[in-house]
């Protein structure tokens, strides 16, 4: 088998006026915008291998971080898209409680059988992503008030209407083998099973950006809403599909982690508002909509989660954690908007190759 | 030539009691270039939303080859093939080439079960239509939209309408941000829209690039029409007086002038 070298010079030497567009030169890799977010993944990786031990790299350490970035993930991923498309969804800091709390008191202080909890977990997500989306649409008011308002909305529903039916503000869940292998489970004693849900989310919505019309739509409505509309884009049902997307997909966080934890509690899940929004930005989500990819939102991601976890693996206090994160936005944002501009001005390539 | 492929018959619009359009009647034919000239506040944008749907004149009638119309949305209009270009042409900096060609109107391919975009399809297309339009430096679709220049931008923009099947082309100040080059290439783009029987209607405030172009002009002052003349019918130094609002622009280059020289005493 050739190398790829040798390959190009023959290439190069036969048919010198063939365009090498399906190879991608070092110059157009460079220009890819995550390339930012891979090097501060990389960086981070790592500075807590080499701080952190052996621990941090083996199975063990390794499944806390990856635990904690699947959930925080699966948010991210619909999070991003949002933010895309120019929105953004604080509610679901309140939606991964509240969904705790559906399928806890409907299957665990009712009995319900326990498809009917998660369903209407889900269910309520969706209502409560619909909503967001029909009050951004109808109002004009910037997604992030409504969407601030919802948050505080539904956390004093759910902690009212739980108050209400249970007398308490956590409730125990007990749910069956198959909903606890399939939801809320860890393998081989460390992996959550939400993984391989993170990674069914990541090739859903990589199939919907990259892939399927839709992610032209969203990028578009991002980019300039009025236009995209004009083009004849639907973004009334565009912004409410996305918005039911990630009030679904915060719901089945929490929904598995009541199965996990076997118990809910109201005031969990704040700390995915802005967890999810740093995964999105550090991933390079433009936060003023229009440009983004899975790629970044995932490796932006995991870099937070490495952060979040690594640190108890080191010698240092856990209360640094916050500062890294600061500081590691900033240096995200500075990078990415480097790698932007470089892809921006992303020159033709030199005439000696290509004709 | 008979029958102008779009008539607008004293078309009025005010918002609210402000009157902004005032007993407008236009002609736009098939194959020629309609220059609408005017200065700043003159009613030229109001007029071409008119066009492109934005706006519902108060009253007046509007035809498009002999029928009537009246353009509900944008998207009415573009789907009666009327394309409007606004003077940044694409307005996705941070999209591919192909992608922002195709917005809302993707080509697909299928891919095993499932309905894919044909990224490949997307960008030989929206490469080989700017390539007609005489733009050979991109050769990659991928490539972001914001990495064009302004003229690369318009001869995207206007490709793209181009390629949809636009009957009447719309260029608000293609031109007012380019430099000389990049303006004569959009120019050369206008004549050759114009060589395939697309009526456009090309809006700027330079004289020298209406008159290059133009088979048709109409002077827009205080939303009204001053002016409306063919090719040839009046010179440079008429068509700048009436855009300058009817004063004579050699009295504001006498004063102009006077200005500068007492500049130059001073300095």
């Amino acid at each position: 088998m050739k190398s790829q070298a040798l390959d190009q010079a023959a290439q190069a030497a036969t048919a010198p006026h063939t365009p090498n567009s399906s190879m991608p030169s070092l110059g157009s890799l460079v220009r890819r915008p995550e390339v930012g977010s891979l090097i501060g993944m990389i960086a981070v990786l790592v500075f807590f291998s080499i701080f952190g031990g052996a621990n941090f790299l083996a199975a063990g350490g390794a499944a806390s971080w990856l635990n904690v970035a699947a959930e925080l993930g699966i948010i991210a991923l619909p999070v991003g898209l949002l933010m895309i498309a120019g929105h953004l969804d604080l509610s679901v800091g309140s939606m991964v409680p509240a969904s705790s709390m559906t399928i806890a008191i409907i299957s665990g202080h009712y009995d319900a059988p326990i498809l009917v909890g998660i369903l209407a977990s889900l269910g309520l997500g969706l209502a409560i992503g619909f909503i967001n989306g029909l009050l951004v649409i109808r109002t004009k008011v910037p997604s992030f008030v409504v969407t601030l308002a919802t948050l505080f909305a539904l956390a004093g529903l759910t902690l009212g209407i739980s108050v209400i039916l249970t007398g308490s503000t956590s409730v125990a869940l007990k749910s069956g083998p198959v909903a606890k292998l399939l939801l809320g489970d860890y393998l081989g004693g460390k992996f959550e099973v939400t993984l391989f849900w993170w990674i069914a989310s990541i090739l859903v919505v990589g199939f919907v950006l990259n892939l399927s019309r839709f992610g032209n739509w969203i990028l578009a409505m991002g980019g300039d809403a009025v236009s995209a509309r004009n083009a004849g884009i639907p973004t009334d049902r565009l912004t409410i599909a996305l918005f039911m997307s990630s009030g679904l997909c915060a719901a089945f966080v929490g929904m598995s982690q009541a199965i996990l934890y076997n118990s809910a509690q109201v005031a969990a899940g704040q700390s995915f508002i802005f967890n999810s929004i740093i995964a999105v930005v550090i991933g390079g989500v433009l936060l003023t909509g229009g440009y983004g990819s899975v790629v970044g939102i995932v490796l932006g991601t995991l870099t937070f989660a490495i952060v979040n976890q690594g640190i108890f693996y080191t010698g240092f206090d856990a209360n640094w954690a916050s500062l890294i994160i600061g500081v590691l936005l900033l240096a995200a944002v500075l990078m990415n908007n480097t790698f932007r501009t470089m892809a921006l001005t992303y020159a033709p390539r030199s005439k000696a190759r290509t004709r | 030539m008979t029958t102008p492929l779009l008539k607008l018959t004293g078309i009025n619009k005010s918002f609210g009691p402000v009157d902004v359009l005032h007993d407008i009647s236009l002609d736009v034919y098939k194959g020629e270039v309609l220059c609408l000239l005017g200065d700043n506040g003159a009613g030229k944008s109001t007029l071409i939303k008119i066009f492109s749907g934005v706006h519902k004149p108060t009253s007046g009638e509007m035809e498009m080859d002999g029928k009537a119309v009246a353009f509900d949305s944008p998207r009415d209009a573009s789907d009666h093939g009327i394309a409007t270009v606004h003077q940044f042409g694409g307005t996705f900096p941070l999209m591919s080439i192909g992608r922002s060609f195709f917005i809302g109107a993707e080509p697909t391919r299928r891919w095993g079960p499932l309905t894919i975009y044909d990224r490949k399809r997307a960008n030989e297309i929206a490469v080989t239509e700017m390539r007609q339009l005489g733009i050979t430096r991109i050769d990659d679709g991928d490539r972001l939209v914001g990495g064009l220049s302004g003229g690369e931008r318009q001869a995207l923009a206007i490709a793209r309408a181009v390629h949809f099947g636009a009957s009447v082309l719309i260029l608000d100040e293609p031109t007012a941000a380019l430099g000389v080059k990049e303006a004569a290439h959009v120019l050369r783009i206008i004549l050759q829209a114009r060589k395939k029987g697309i009526a456009v209607i090309f809006i700027t405030h330079n004289v020298v690039h209406a008159l290059t172009v133009g088979d048709h002009f109409a002077v827009l002052i205080r939303g009204a029409k001053a002016a409306d003349f063919r090719k040839g019918e009046k010179s440079r130094e008429a068509v700048t007086d009436l855009m300058a609002g009817g004063e004579q622009m050699a009295e504001l280059e006498a004063e102009i002038e006077s200005f500068a020289a007492m500049q130059g005493e001073h300095a």
